[in-house]
């Protein structure tokens, strides 16, 4: 996975709560066996209509936000399926924060496994993002987004900082535990399947 | 002090154990579909890494399959080499597959527990969200993606971040429980909860109105655990439990003596606290419908369809999503539920298409016909469903209603197959999500028991079912 880096540009506000990842990636785009070129399909049914026609009231429509890395949305972003194919797809259009109030957890985690920072914050900083026409900057490592009127700082779990910082291999690491999975398989309970 | 069943689960499955950082948590069972599969065996064949328990982990595939005659090649050019991918990747890697042909191919999480695979007090983790079903034998079952798909099939395990406590507490007792399902009282607590509520939690069901219900019913429960946000949800094992579990096909040898275990063990003790309480008295529990966007927008059968002003309780976001939810579904606030049209209904889904299921919905329609307006299918939540409701006459029932008897998948509950709904269709649905476009672009989705289902069908449009007689 590649390392996290600063981003500045200017943010996508998509003022919506209850954002879910049939939404994100509708389940016409799940029949794919690669993880790359999802970007095309990012809320397809609200970037296109039954004709495949651009519907110009969409946000992501706007050529304004053409580049943006940044989403800002409201409550509740990626409720609903486990579709990791919600982050790919989002990392493939160019997004690599999002922000919202709340986040569910399933996509929370997704977001970590593919390079991207997903920021909660509380309502009234989410409000005054949405507003934000200038260009905005993450910095991971203070963990501070600068906006042209101020500072907001934001919290995220150390762990998953370092992360995201260093781009880890999960499965690399969790290899380096090898004993102990071995040392609780002996003890295990739990009868094999077949 | 105490611990609670999640506790106690969680605690017997840490490997690695570090201070402010997640555990390494031991997975018991790794269930596999075709969706959220293929490009996690990829990145094992990039690293070269191999499945490390292909004896822990079982395959079907349910998403995507058709369900009409099977003896006839499938249309759907990506959808078929998705299901060949799945084949190749679990021969490949040595991974029992239930595949298309097989009588024990169904959807994920029906077949689990028919199979005896889902056990009380283990992890179970699948790549989609309804794993919380499982938890209704007292297992801690988490939904995942396809990275942590991959991580668990390289070493049987995950890094997790261990979730808060949430009690649910069911009181009271249905009046009539025929016409009062499990699905009324999960769509209710989703109601009253939210769609965030259980967020960051493991919710464990209780009370009465728990331990009261069947094992179908306890699954239609935890299995919209997701639906209130919750990392998973539980409910402790009991008699009913162990009793499901006994003699099936993959019911492990030594299960007599994991019962005795199990009975000591695995329940919440009486001094063990919970991070976040709810309580649900169902006395007076009326049957559920969804009228909006999300699980959370549902109201009574009884009940008008609120104003955005009433839904949102003054929360200037909720009343746009109310207002957005009202004009896709097309619908008018003050609109009596009865009154809502219909043109198609789905019995089916891992929420409400097991046998018990389909018994409850055939007594609503023996005897009647589907309503000229409507056009219904049943498709059974697993091929041994469909057996068993056939050896009992279902299907017969069914099919002389004019409902279609299909074959079992996932199908138009996320319409990945060729089930979906057409633009503008209004679904009477027993499926877990009414998600814009979520059975078809355009198409408008209603979240209802199997009863409220079947009833709708009949009349073309909603139906007060606790007003028939159900006896």
């Amino acid at each position: 996975m590649k390392p996290f880096e600063n981003v500045k540009s200017i943010v996508t506000p998509l003022d919506m709560v209850n954002v879910d990842t049939d939404q994100i990636v509708p389940k016409q785009f799940l029949k794919l066996v690669q993880k790359s070129g999802f970007g095309k399909f990012l809320f397809f049914n609200w970037r296109y209509d039954e004709n495949k026609n651009i519907k110009s009231d969409f946000i992501l429509n706007d050529s304004k936000y053409d580049g943006s890395k940044i989403l800002v949305a409201g409550d509740n972003f990626g409720c609903g399926s486990s579709r990791e194919h919600a982050v790919w797809a989002l990392d493939d259009y160019g997004f690599s924060v999002i922000i919202s109030s709340s986040f569910a957890d399933i996509f929370f985690s997704n977001c970590f496994k593919n390079g991207i920072l997903p920021i909660s914050l509380d309502s009234k900083s989410v409000e005054k993002l949405l507003q934000e026409t200038n260009s905005v900057e993450v910095d991971l490592e203070n963990q501070i987004i600068k906006t042209s009127s101020e500072d907001i700082s934001f919290e995220i779990n150390s762990h998953k900082k370092k992360i995201l910082l260093e781009g880890l291999d999960d499965i690399a690491q969790t290899f380096q535990f090898e004993d102990k999975i071995c040392a609780f398989e002996e003890k295990s309970t739990i009868p094999s399947v077949l | 002090m105490g611990k609670t069943l999640f506790e106690k689960i969680w605690e017997s499955h840490i490997v690695v154990e570090k201070q402010n950082e997640p555990d390494l948590i031991y997975i018991d069972r790794h269930l596999v579909h075709e969706v959220t599969s293929p490009q996690a065996f990829d990145g094992l064949r990039m690293n070269n890494r191999k499945v490390r328990r292909p004896d822990l982990t079982i395959a079907t595939m349910d998403h995507n399959v058709p369900t009409t005659d099977r003896s006839l090649p499938m249309l759907d050019e990506t959808s078929s080499i998705q299901i060949k991918t799945l084949e190749n990747n679990c021969k490949d890697f040595g991974i029992k597959l239930f595949d298309i042909s097989s009588p024990n191919q169904g959807i994920v999480h029906v077949i689990g527990p028919q199979l005896g695979i889902t056990l009380p007090g283990s992890t179970i983790v699948c790549g989609d969200s309804h794993t919380s079903t499982h938890g209704a034998f007292g297992a801690l079952a988490l939904g995942i993606g396809t990275s942590e798909v991959e991580h668990v099939l390289a070493s049987q395990t995950l890094w997790l971040e261990k979730p808060k406590t949430f009690e649910v507490r069911v009181e009271g007792k249905r009046k009539n429980p025929h016409a009062v399902t499990a699905k009324d009282i999960i769509l209710s607590i989703i109601k009253n909860i939210g769609t965030a509520g259980g967020t960051g939690t493991v919710i464990e069901y209780r009370g009465e109105g728990i331990s009261d219900l069947s094992m179908d019913q306890r699954m239609t429960i935890c299995n919209m655990s997701i639906e209130g946000g919750a990392r998973a949800g539980l409910i402790a094992p009991d008699e009913k439990t162990f009793d499901y579990l006994r003699n099936r096909e993959y019911t492990p040898k030594n299960y007599e003596s994991l019962v005795d275990s199990w009975r000591d063990e695995l329940k919440t003790d009486s001094d063990a606290t919970f991070d976040k309480q709810f309580i649900l008295d169902i006395n007076d529990i009326t049957p559920q419908v969804s009228w909006g966007t999300n699980p959370g927008m549902t109201c009574d059968v009884d009940e008008p369809i609120p104003s955005p002003d009433e839904f949102s309780n003054g929360d200037p976001n909720q009343k746009k999503g109310a207002e957005k939810a009202l004009e896709y579904m097309d619908l008018k606030p003050g609109t009596m539920i009865e009154d809502i049209k219909i043109d198609r209904v789905f019995i089916g889904s891992c929420t409400n298409a097991r046998l018990e299921d389909l018994i409850e919905a055939s007594k609503i329609i023996q005897g009647q016909k589907v309503a000229s307006t409507v056009s219904a299918m049943v498709v059974p939540g697993s091929q041994m469903v469909k057996k068993q409701a056939e050896e009992m006459g279902l299907d017969k029932i069914f099919t002389d209603a004019n409902f279609e008897w299909r074959e079992a998948g996932c199908s138009m509950c996320l319409g990945m197959n060729p089930d979906i709904l057409s633009p503008g269709e209004r679904c009477a649905s027993t499926s877990n999500r009414n998600f814009e476009g979520r059975q078809g672009n355009g198409g408008r989705t209603h979240l209802v028991s199997p009863v409220m289902a079947a009833a709708a069908a009949i009349n073309g449009h909603f139906v007060d079912v606790r007003k028939l007689d159900l006896n």
